[in-house]
């Protein structure tokens, strides 16, 4: 075929998108900035709450605060990930500790997010497509009590079912931690083991997020089957299976692919309150100790990190919806 | 053919009257909805009833005479907490922190939420397109990390609780109002109460609330079952009011006190299936009035 | 040589509030190398006729009688041989204006896509050809393939829509609406490119109008329905000039002609609206609106009689019964 017009117009789209973004990511610093230096109380004791921080430090934080709000704000700006403050109950610079923590979050959310979008996805089709079935009826059903549960509450209705073990249900699973200790994790046994514990909290992220999926799928493929252009295409000789593959489907899966993105905000949330239950040494178990410390240092820094990856992802999501619907990126 | 008893009061309450009729005719209807309602209302009467079905002596810990952690008995039904109390009597007098969170943070959210979306709809120029700017970066902020921040520096009480909810959570309802003010206000008869000489309260308030209610009441019954989950979520993180009971705070003090690992599922159970129960029973009244009010096949 | 036959077909859909008849015994027949005009209001049933050519009314419609195209009874055919039939023995122009196309897809896959399923032979290289050259026939510029729906203009989406439904050498070709919601340059057109088509091809083309207008100027005969069924049926220019049915005649005289400064003080239009599909009144279903109704009409309905020969009308004042209608199903 000739030369492809919409290219030109999706970097362009692109480009655009990223300023964009780049304005709410501005928004992000000067509200996280705020955030912990305006609200009500002493600020000193808002950062040490009651712990022994030693002299020095005390009077470099007492110097800091005491500087004008324009030049704190420079500081802060300049590097935002600087590793100069440290976490009170780590004693370590903060985006360190956070550091070591990246990876199995990374791990658990990945995991989750692919399994329940393709998992929803599936469903939401099969039941949007066949309204009113049995199949259908009994999937809504389903996704929407899983739908109203907290998620940290499953994840322990799983643990004491499977980790426990209740009356026949077998308690095989490991009630938390990522590895057993003393393990390799890179040999066969130790990636074994590790899959063996990430089972529970992966399937309860995923039976989690998968009811959301699954609901929107199925509302917006049940739009598209009122559409003119699948007439079309049932007269042009298409099997039922192709006019849903080929036609309704993609149309349909435009609002889903958005939704999966901008659910990333939703989905740290879960993170938080799962790994907590599961005891994963990720993102959001440390999110948890720094709100029982307080450590407001570290939280500041979570934060901070938790809202750029958001602002990353809903920045991905109208990239890559554009890259699908032609009719964006005008 | 003007009736002299016929005030323009007296006819528009006719009017909304009989369309509240027509409303309640199409939700009775959605069967799903009704059983929502039927189960919402019993929780309410449950919650209101609690003081009478448990004197809340039974909520001290000092007072509690059972054997800690033991499963349901003739005389515990749902077994005991790591206190010896019932957990019966906390579920029932739990419900009543978790709904009132749930309802008073909702106003909040609800009606900051109106505000600023009819706002940045009707207002053009400048005052408008901030307002818009503003909705959206608040929703880009992941709510949990924010509410922890708001928490943890505000400090654990219930209305603290109920401020953090209602303020991270009014930037949903105000895009939807937003939008529904856009379209309502390129209907004609807007441009006519203009000419006529409407400000801009008259136009708002006469005008655009009332079209936008009805999407406003569905999106508030979704809204609740948000709030009740969120007000769960930080009770079981430790922020919520350390001294109410709520069903947050018992799945809290499950966890912390190890019902897991000794197998109290009497304890575990029961106040997390009553938020599921509760958050599905409005999500159906929520769906049922989407339905009416937007009848477009589901 | 007929090509599409109708024989008594009926369509009534199940709906909640009980069984609504969209097209009640329906006979016609259309010759190769002519074109049919069905014109009607809306809810008289045409579109409702166009969609049994090729069995696609919904599944809650029920339809009986037959539908011979090329004497095969599209409604007798198995699933396998309706999906080989359709767009190669009988193709649909759908109003293209609206959303009939994918908005998803580049025009172009969209026209070669009922070939490749016909036909999966055809290498890539022929089916990009046989796109241009399609396009071409219909007077649009071969690099309009690469394009996508929303960025053509009515009229070219329209002209598509046909190049589409001349993709696999149809031997019929339904037009339902061609020229609504095109303005009236495109409209002439469209019409032309349309009788172009049938005269080069020999093909049968049947258009689907409310508009007579455009019929009148289009098809060699004419069909006017009325609440599901044909009241009058003839050559174009008998039916036009010469209607014998109280409801042509009100349709014909709704419009001016221009140049005619007498025309502009004759009275036209008809008062009321058609009567729901599925509560129609007792005897002529046209009676209540008709300006020559007697007793008899209110009692007894009326069948297509002879007006003259080749020149039928269902009314009460016109000549014998028709001896295919008066042997004919209720």
């Amino acid at each position: 075929m000739s030369s492809r017009p919409g290219r030109s117009g999706l970097s362009s789209y692109a480009g655009r998108r990223i300023a964009t973004g780049s304005g709410t990511i501005c928004f992000v610093l000067v509200f996280n900035f705020m955030l912990f230096r305006l609200l009500p109380g002493d600020p000193i004791s808002l950062y040490t709450r009651g712990r022994n921080m030693d002299r020095s430090q005390l009077r470099a934080l007492r110097h800091e605060l005491n500087l004008p709000l324009g030049t704190q704000f420079l500081h802060y700006v300049r590097n935002p990930f600087s590793s100069t403050i440290d976490s009170i109950q780590f004693s370590r610079p903060v985006w360190s500790v956070i550091g070591d923590s990246v990876w199995p979050t990374l791990v658990l959310l990945s995991t989750s997010t692919v399994l329940s979008a393709v998992i929803g996805i599936a469903i939401g089709i099969k039941g949007g497509w066949k309204r009113g079935s049995t199949f259908d009826r009994v999937s809504t059903g389903i996704t929407l009590t899983l739908y109203a549960m907290p998620e940290f509450w499953l994840g322990m209705v799983l643990l004491i079912l499977f980790s426990t073990g209740l009356g026949f249900f077998p308690g095989i699973f490991p009630s938390g931690g990522t590895i057993t200790p003393g393990l390799d994790p890179w040999s066969l046994d130790g990636v074994l083991d590790q899959a063996w514990h990430l089972a529970l909290p992966a399937a309860t992220l995923t039976l989690a997020y998968l009811a959301e999926y699954s609901l929107v799928m199925r509302s917006s493929l049940v739009d598209e089957l009122s559409q003119d252009y699948l007439t079309t295409a049932r007269a042009k000789g298409l099997m039922d299976r192709f006019v849903r593959r080929r036609h309704a489907v993609p149309n349909a899966l435009l609002p889903t692919i958005t939704l999966v993105f901008l659910n990333i905000g939703f989905v740290v949330s879960g993170a938080i309150t799962v790994e907590t239950v599961f005891s994963w040494p990720g993102l959001g178990l440390l999110s948890y100790q720094a709100i029982r410390g307080p450590d407001i240092p570290l939280l500041q820094a979570i934060f901070l990190l938790f809202s750029l990856s958001v602002v990353v992802f809903n920045v991905l999501a109208d990239v890559v919806v554009a890259t699908v619907d032609p009719r964006v990126r005008t | 053919m003007s009736n002299p008893t016929q005030t323009p009061g007296k006819v528009t309450a006719g009017r909304r009257t009989a369309a509240l009729g027509r409303f309640w005719a199409q939700f009775r209807r959605q069967r799903a909805g009704l059983v929502g309602l039927g189960v919402l209302a019993a929780f309410v009467v449950l919650a209101l009833a609690a003081p009478l079905l448990f004197d809340s002596d039974q909520l001290k810990v000092t007072a509690a005479t059972g054997t800690p952690l033991t499963g349901p008995s003739a005389h515990y039904w749902l077994g005991t907490d790591e206190s010896g109390r019932s957990v019966l009597a906390l579920v029932v007098w739990g419900a009543r922190v978790s709904l009132l969170v749930g309802l008073s943070a909702t106003v909040i959210s609800v009606a900051i939420g109106t505000l600023v979306g009819i706002a940045s709809g009707h207002f053009r120029g400048v005052a408008g397109a901030l307002l818009e700017r503003v909705t959206d970066w608040f929703l880009v902020i992941p709510f949990l990390p924010l509410a922890i921040a708001l928490a943890s520096v505000l400090g654990s009480s219930l209305l603290n609780v109920v401020i953090v909810i209602g303020v991270t959570s009014w930037p949903g309802t105000a895009r939807l109002v937003r939008a529904q003010t856009l379209s309502v206000e390129a209907r004609p008869y807007l441009e006519r109460a203009r000419v006529l000489g409407g400000g801009h309260w008259h136009q708002m308030s006469r005008h655009v609330l009332p079209n936008v209610m009805p999407l406003v009441l569905a999106n508030t019954t979704l809204t609740v079952a948000i709030a009740i989950l969120s007000e769960t979520t930080l009770s079981f993180l430790g922020l919520g009011d350390p001294f109410r009971v709520s069903w947050g705070t018992m799945l809290d003090s499950a966890f912390s006190n190890g019902a897991i690992s000794s197998g109290a599922w009497w304890y575990l159970m029961p106040p997390g299936l009553a938020v599921v129960v509760v958050v599905l029973a409005f999500t159906l009244v929520g769906r049922a009035l989407e339905n009416v009010l937007d009848p477009q096949g589901r | 040589m007929a090509v599409l036959t109708l024989e008594d077909v009926s369509v009534t859909y199940r709906t909640a509030e009980g069984p609504v008849p969209a097209v009640r015994g329906v006979t016609i027949q259309v010759d190769a190398g002519t074109s049919l005009g069905v014109a009607g209001e809306s809810g008289s049933g045409k579109s409702t006729l166009a969609a049994t050519v090729l069995r696609l009314t919904p599944a809650s419609a029920k339809v009986t009688g037959r539908v011979l195209l090329d004497d095969e009874d599209v409604l007798a055919m198995s699933f396998g041989r309706l999906r080989a039939v359709r767009w190669a023995t009988a193709a649909i122009v759908f109003q293209g204006a609206l959303h009939s196309l994918n908005p998803l897809q580049r025009v172009g896959r969209q026209i070669a896509e009922p070939v490749s399923l016909h036909d999966c032979t055809v290498s890539r290289g022929d089916l990009d050809a046989r796109v241009h050259r399609l396009l071409g026939q219909v007077g649009l510029p071969g690099r309009l393939a690469s394009s996508y729906p929303h960025e053509l203009s009515g009229g070219q989406k329209q002209r598509v829509m046909i190049a589409m439904a001349l993709a696999c050498s149809p031997r019929l070709i339904i037009a339902d609406e061609p020229t609504t919601a095109l303005d009236v340059m495109v409209q002439a057109q469209v019409l032309d490119l349309l009788t172009g088509l049938v005269a080069e091809l020999g093909l049968g083309l049947v258009v689907i109008s409310h508009d007579l207008s455009v019929l009148a100027s289009t098809c060699d005969r004419l069909a006017v329905m009325y609440a599901g069924r044909v009241v009058e049926e003839g050559p174009s220019g008998d039916v036009l000039d010469r209607a014998r049915h109280p409801y042509t005649r009100a349709l014909s005289a709704a419009f001016p002609t221009i140049g005619d400064p007498s025309a502009r003080f004759a009275p036209r239009g008809l008062p009321g609206d058609p009567p729901w599909p599925g509560d129609l009144p007792p005897g002529c279903p046209f009676h209540l609106r008709c300006a020559e109704a007697v007793a008899a009409c209110r009692q007894d309905d009326v069948r297509l009689r002879v007006a003259a020969p080749d020149h039928l009308a269902a009314c009460v004042h016109v000549g014998r019964p028709s001896v295919a209608t008066e042997a004919g199903a209720p």
